[in-house]
């Protein structure tokens, strides 16, 4: 079995959160704003993963069930949400749903 | 005795309140004689009052009345109370004797005017403050009377209201006396601060205890005193309003702006002599100032082709003698010539007033001519008060009157050549210009037709005011025509004597002299206005005779200095400097609020790129901590 | 008692009017002219049956909050008394002119007019300082909606400059008070707003100097005092008829009597150390007031600075520390809230018939209203300072007395008295003769309004040719507040005029 050290392991994790946030950041279509977003969740998941092999504690599994619940209840309701923005917008982009702000 | 005095600023006081307040029920007639009532009263009162004071002359020389006490605060007490010696006993007579005539004519002057009763209720204010300033034994309650009459010139002044030049004459007339007036209140409180007191007489006996002669305090405060004066007496550098003041009817003219309120400085200067005999410096001021007035004054009449306002310049140069009197101490003298110049002059402003009426209201003298024979009464009583304005010598009471004062010019302790031959110019230009006046209007072809005759309410007073004009100066005769001083000794009982050179006494030299000069410029009026040359027409036309016609110019060095920088500065800041700080301060904020709106966009990544810029720092600040 | 009486009776009228509004317009009108009658008969009982040589003429406190030293000190001297009579009196005017002006929420108004007027009531009567600050800030919210109500086209931004002004300044003016608390408390260990507990705290002179700004903070702007005085144009132009009443004739006089009342017995070096300053603001005040008030073409714009005029005297008659000029100070109050009060009145019966204040567009009104141009005379008249009006007396009081302590800045402002005839000139001139730029067809003034004028053309003749009783009134309680002060006055014979003195005099010798 490989031994692959915490640190990399974390840095993977970080790397992986960073892709998420790129995402997050850079594309405009909101359903792959949708992605990143658990791709983020994914990395999070990973980095309590590696917490439960580094001191043998079956909690770290548990928490990435639960996160893994959570995220399939998010993006539920986050589909369903979208769903409804494209009804309203007949666009995804993100850029053209601006109308929170002060219209002056 | 004390309460007739007090009516006599009471009675028209009275009266104004009556027509002020019923005047609109009342009838032309009615609202007529009680204002002229009220002042005749008041002249048989001033006569009754007079009477009993000259025969307790020289043992009492004042009666004083309490009326009620105005206020006490601190040190400060004044009360309203009136003091009659001779020298208001004669400014009294005039006001009233004079203001009387005049109220009469006024009565038929003002027939057809629209706001008759409003103009006798000023009328009767404007005598019972003029009556307060020469009664008042305080200064304070002077001040009063000063700053009263001030305020019922600008009503009458512009009484035609809905004329905008007669207002801005009204106002000018106010303002620059007011300038007069501000040195006059600092003046006082100067006299009050020193000597707690505002009682003439009190101040005058401290004022000569405790202040040395030529100090700086009594030079400042007589200064001070003089600008008041100047302001009232329209002498220089304050002399602009009164050639503008003729825009009031002609009674106006003639009460305020010859016979009384003008004379105020006269008063003031008289009655404080004391202070002023404590600052020498300033007495001689008055003197320069009293002679290069009736120059300018004399050569601007000279030009004018108003009728009123060459016989304002007149007034303006009349009054230069006074002050050149009172500056070289001839007092009585002043005063003497106050009372005669009352006559005549009002006489003038009077008759040019029925000229002006009768002609269908025509000023302009070159639109005039040949009224000798359509007007005879008016003719021969503008005759006699030209006369007498130019001292037309032994028949004139003018003559007695300017002759005292050119006498006093030159032979009193302060007295010199210079200032007879001011003097004496000064009289020649008078007779040039009063008969300039008379053959122009009178003689010659008539331009312009009369349109009726004037009645018996305005031609009476005109000839008592002619008659008064002849025997008024038979009270006061010269030394070298039997002596008579009924007038000096009258007054020398409130007013210093003068002090008179160690010389020969040649005062018949000089009467002869003026006699001459007097002659010569009648002569030259004839020559010059009656024969008209040629010359004549062209000099009308030249600058220099314009640079006269302005008044020397006073009128636009003070717009130019004083009156557009004064609207210019107050028009730039209309808006108020401080106000626009204000509102760059709320509008600095609006500014910050539209920048800092602008992070409120609305766009979703620009939210999460904050939080995630956000998130960086705060990281590095936790790992760098 | 009696003292507690007149601010309830107040707030219960107010209560009163602005229910009775759903009644109808007559009830609340009625309702605060009943109230304000029956106060001014209890001051005048009070007048009648206290004698005047008792420091305070009434004097009551209570508890209120004794953790903090706070209490509820009211007391009445000469000076209060004067105040009272004028806020009772004007408020009843108020009521008059606002019967045909106010047909909107009657109710409301009378309220928010009745609960300005107890804010007023309670400043003049409070000795306890927190109290103070409270009735303060009352004054200050009715006042806004006052304005922002029932006021003229630019209402609202006039309301909102003239709420922060004052909420700014009033705030200033509580940290200073309760500096004072603590600087108090820690020196003597008794911890109080009580004003007669209060008198002496001893201070180092930079503390007293800081704590005496907080408090002058607020009482400058509302006096006003230039560079301060920017709320009042705006204020006093958009508000109604009555609004701008109380404004110039009460609230700006709430600013005198704080610092009659507080400044100068609080803090009398501090006060002596700002006195030159106070006296050239006060000059400033006078003739940069005057030349705006000049300028303008809006007439309630230009009543209103005349208005900064004439406080001006107010402030160069107070840091000259005399008796005379607070005579002075004193008179002017009463005597300039009823001038200017009359032109206020004036304005507002003018914008009535003819909906506009611009006087480019008035002229010759002498015709159609002759008795409303007699009343604009005479207290155009009273606004130059003519003598035989009480403004006379109140200006040659404050400068004979500002004369005593300091020669150039009476000499300055003396030169007031010739501005002031350019304003006043200019408003009879531009209102009442000359052309007339538009014919309007206008009534003359109604038996109403008769009434209102003529009461205050009588009061202001009274206070010209009869002071006495005012002076005799107000002089206890200026021997009181000067209590701590030497009389200035400069030393006026030969020897000791120094030569400084002369050259203060620039125009001659």
């Amino acid at each position: 079995m490989l031994t692959v050290p915490v640190e990399t392991q974390i840095v993977f994790a970080g790397i992986l959160f960073l892709l998420g946030l790129i995402g997050l950041l850079v594309r405009r279509n909101l359903v792959f704003m949708l992605m990143s977003i658990e791709i983020m969740f994914n990395s999070a998941g990973l980095v309590f993963i590696i917490a439960a092999r580094q001191w043998n504690q079956p909690d770290g599994q548990v928490m990435f069930i639960f996160i893994l619940a959570v995220t399939a209840v998010e993006v539920a309701i986050g589909l369903a949400l979208i769903l409804q923005v494209y009804h309203h917008f007949k666009t995804l982009d993100v850029d053209a749903i601006n109308k929170l702000r002060d219209e002056k | 005795m004390e309460t007739l005095i007090a009516l006599i600023p009471g009675l028209p006081l009275f009266s104004f309140l009556i027509l002020v307040l019923f005047g609109g029920k009342l009838s032309r007639r009615v609202a007529g004689w009680i204002g002229a009532g009220s002042i005749g009263i008041v002249a048989v009162l001033t006569l009754v009052v007079g009477i009993h004071l000259i025969s307790a002359l020289p043992g009492l020389k004042s009666y004083s009345v309490i009326v009620w006490h105005w206020m006490h605060a601190g040190n400060l007490n004044a009360d309203i109370a009136f003091s009659l010696d001779s020298l208001s006993l004669v400014f009294c007579f005039v006001i009233t004797f004079v203001g009387f005539l005049i109220h009469v004519y006024s009565i038929g002057f003002m027939a057809k005017d629209e706001g008759f009763t409003r103009f006798f209720a000023y009328m009767n204010l404007f005598v019972s403050s003029m009556l307060i300033l020469v009664l008042s034994d305080n200064i304070l309650l002077m001040y009063l009377g000063w700053e009263g009459v001030g305020v019922c010139s600008y009503l009458l002044i512009g009484f035609w209201y809905k004329e905008p030049a007669n207002g801005t004459a009204a106002r000018k007339a106010f303002i620059i006396t007011r300038i007069g007036d501000t040195a006059m209140i600092i003046g006082i409180f100067i006299l009050f601060v020193s000597f707690g007191t505002f009682n003439i007489q009190e101040l005058m006996h401290l004022a000569s205890a405790k202040w040395a002669v030529g100090s700086s305090i009594a030079v400042i405060t007589a200064y001070l005193l003089l600008g008041g004066a100047l302001g009232k007496s329209a002498q220089l550098p304050l002399q602009t309003w009164l050639p503008d003041a003729m825009a009031g009817p002609s009674p106006v003219s003639a009460l305020i702006h010859a016979a009384t309120m003008v004379t105020a400085g006269v008063y003031l200067i008289a009655r404080t002599n004391i202070l002023f005999s404590l600052a020498p410096i300033v007495q001689g001021v008055i003197a320069v100032i009293g002679a290069l007035t009736l120059l300018i004054a004399g050569f601007s009449a000279l030009a004018q082709h108003d009728l009123k306002r060459i016989l304002a310049y007149s007034t303006i140069s009349q009054i230069g003698y006074m002050f050149l009197a009172l500056g070289v101490g001839a007092y009585s003298a002043a005063v003497f010539h106050f009372m005669m110049h009352a006559f005549f002059k009002a006489l003038l402003f009077l008759a040019a007033g029925v000229v002006i009426l009768v002609l269908n209201e025509e000023h302009d003298i070159f639109k005039m001519g040949g009224l000798r024979k359509k007007m005879p009464v008016v003719f021969w009583t503008f005759l006699t008060g030209s006369a007498s304005l130019s001292a037309l010598p032994l028949v004139t009471a003018g003559f007695y009157s300017k002759d005292a004062i050119l006498w006093f010019a030159y032979s009193s302790n302060s007295g010199g050549v210079v200032l007879w031959l001011a003097g004496i110019v000064g009289a020649f230009l008078t007779a040039l210009y009063s008969f300039r006046m008379i053959f122009i209007t009178f003689f010659g072809e008539a331009k312009t037709e009369p349109t009726f005759r004037a009645g018996k309410l305005m031609t009476v007073p005109l000839i008592i005011l002619a008659v008064l004009s002849v025997i008024g100066g038979f009270i006061e005769l010269p030394a070298s025509m039997g002596s008579v001083h009924l007038f000096s000794d009258l007054v020398n009982n409130t007013l210093p004597g003068v002090g008179i050179k160690d010389v020969e006494n040649r005062e018949w030299l000089f009467q002869i002299i003026s006699a001459l000069i007097a002659l010569s410029g009648i002569y030259l009026a004839y020559r010059f206005y009656f024969k008209k040359p040629a010359y004549m027409e062209s000099f009308k036309h030249s600058r220099l005779n314009h640079f006269f016609e302005t008044g020397f110019g006073f009128d636009k060095v003070y717009d130019t200095v004083i009156v557009k920088p004064a609207v210019w500065l107050a028009e730039i800041d209309k808006k108020d400097i401080f106000d626009q700080l204000n509102i760059s301060i709320a509008r600095l904020t609006l500014l910050g609020n539209r920048l800092i709106s602008l992070t409120e966009n609305g766009k979703l990544r620009w939210y999460i790129l904050s939080f995630a810029i956000g998130i960086a720092l705060i990281l590095t600040f936790m790992i760098t901590k | 008692m009696i003292l507690v009486t007149l601010i309830l009776i107040l707030l219960a009228g107010a209560f009163l009017a602005w229910v009775s509004g759903n009644f109808g317009q007559l009830w609340p009108r009625i309702i605060a002219l009943i109230t304000l009658a029956t106060g001014l008969l209890l001051v005048v009982s009070t007048m009648q049956s206290v004698p005047f040589d008792n420091k305070w003429l009434v004097d009551i406190q209570y508890e209120w909050i004794p953790k903090f030293g706070i209490g509820m000190h009211l007391a009445l001297d000469g000076l209060s008394l004067l105040m009272l009579l004028l806020t009772f009196f004007l408020g009843i005017l108020s009521v008059l002119i606002s019967w045909k002006e106010i047909n909107e929420k009657v109710g409301f108004f009378h309220f928010n007019l009745l609960l300005i007027l107890a804010g007023i009531v309670g400043v003049f009567l409070s000795l306890d300082l927190f109290l103070f600050y409270f009735f303060w800030e009352l004054m200050l919210v009715p006042m806004y909606f006052l304005i922002g109500i029932w006021g003229h086209e630019n209402r609202t931004k006039a309301s909102y400059k003239f709420f922060l002004y004052t909420q700014a300044s009033g705030l200033l003016m509580f940290i200073s008070i309760l500096a004072l608390y603590f600087v108090h408390g820690n020196s003597t260990g008794i911890y109080s707003f009580d004003y007669n507990l209060l008198l002496g705290t001893q201070m180092s002179a930079p503390t007293a100097l800081l704590i005496m700004s907080g408090f002058l903070a607020a009482f400058l702007v509302k006096l006003p005092v230039v560079p301060l005085h920017n709320w009042l144009p705006d204020a006093h132009s958009e508000a109604p008829t009555a609004g701008s009443l109380i404004l110039a004739a009460l609230l700006l006089k709430t600013g005198a009597y704080g610092l009659l009342r507080f400044i100068v017995p609080l803090f009398p070096e501090a006060s002596v150390t700002f006195a030159p300053i106070g006296m050239a603001l006060g000059v400033l005040g006078i003739l940069y007031g005057a030349k705006l008030a000049f300028a303008q073409t809006d007439l309630k714009r230009l009543i209103a600075y005349t208005s900064v005029s004439h406080m001006g005297f107010v402030m160069l008659g107070i840091f000259s520390f005399n008796e005379l000029a607070y005579q002075g100070v004193i008179m002017q109050m009463i005597a300039h809230g009823i001038s200017t009060g009359a032109l206020f009145i004036m304005a507002g019966q003018l914008s009535e018939r003819i909906h506009t204040r611009d006087i480019t567009a008035m002229g010759g009104l002498w015709k159609t209203a002759p008795f409303m141009g007699a009343i604009g005379l005479i207290f155009s008249m009273a606004s130059l300072g003519l003598p035989g009006l009480g403004n006379f007396i109140a200006e040659l009081l404050i400068l004979t007395g500002a004369f005593k302590a300091n020669i150039l800045m009476a000499c300055l402002g003396s030169l007031g008295l010739i501005a002031a005839t350019l304003y006043s000139l200019r408003i009879m001139q531009k209102v009442f003769f000359g052309k007339e730029n538009t014919t309007w067809k206008m009534n003359d003034l109604t038996i109403r309004e008769k009434v209102i004028s003529l009461s205050l053309v009588i009061i202001i003749f009274g206070l010209g040719l009869s002071p006495q009783p005012v002076i005799d009134m107000a002089r206890p309680a200026i021997v009181k507040t000067l209590g701590t002060h030497n009389e200035k006055s400069i030393p006026m014979n030969e020897a000791d005029k120094s030569k400084s003195d002369i050259k203060n005099k620039l125009f001659f010798y």
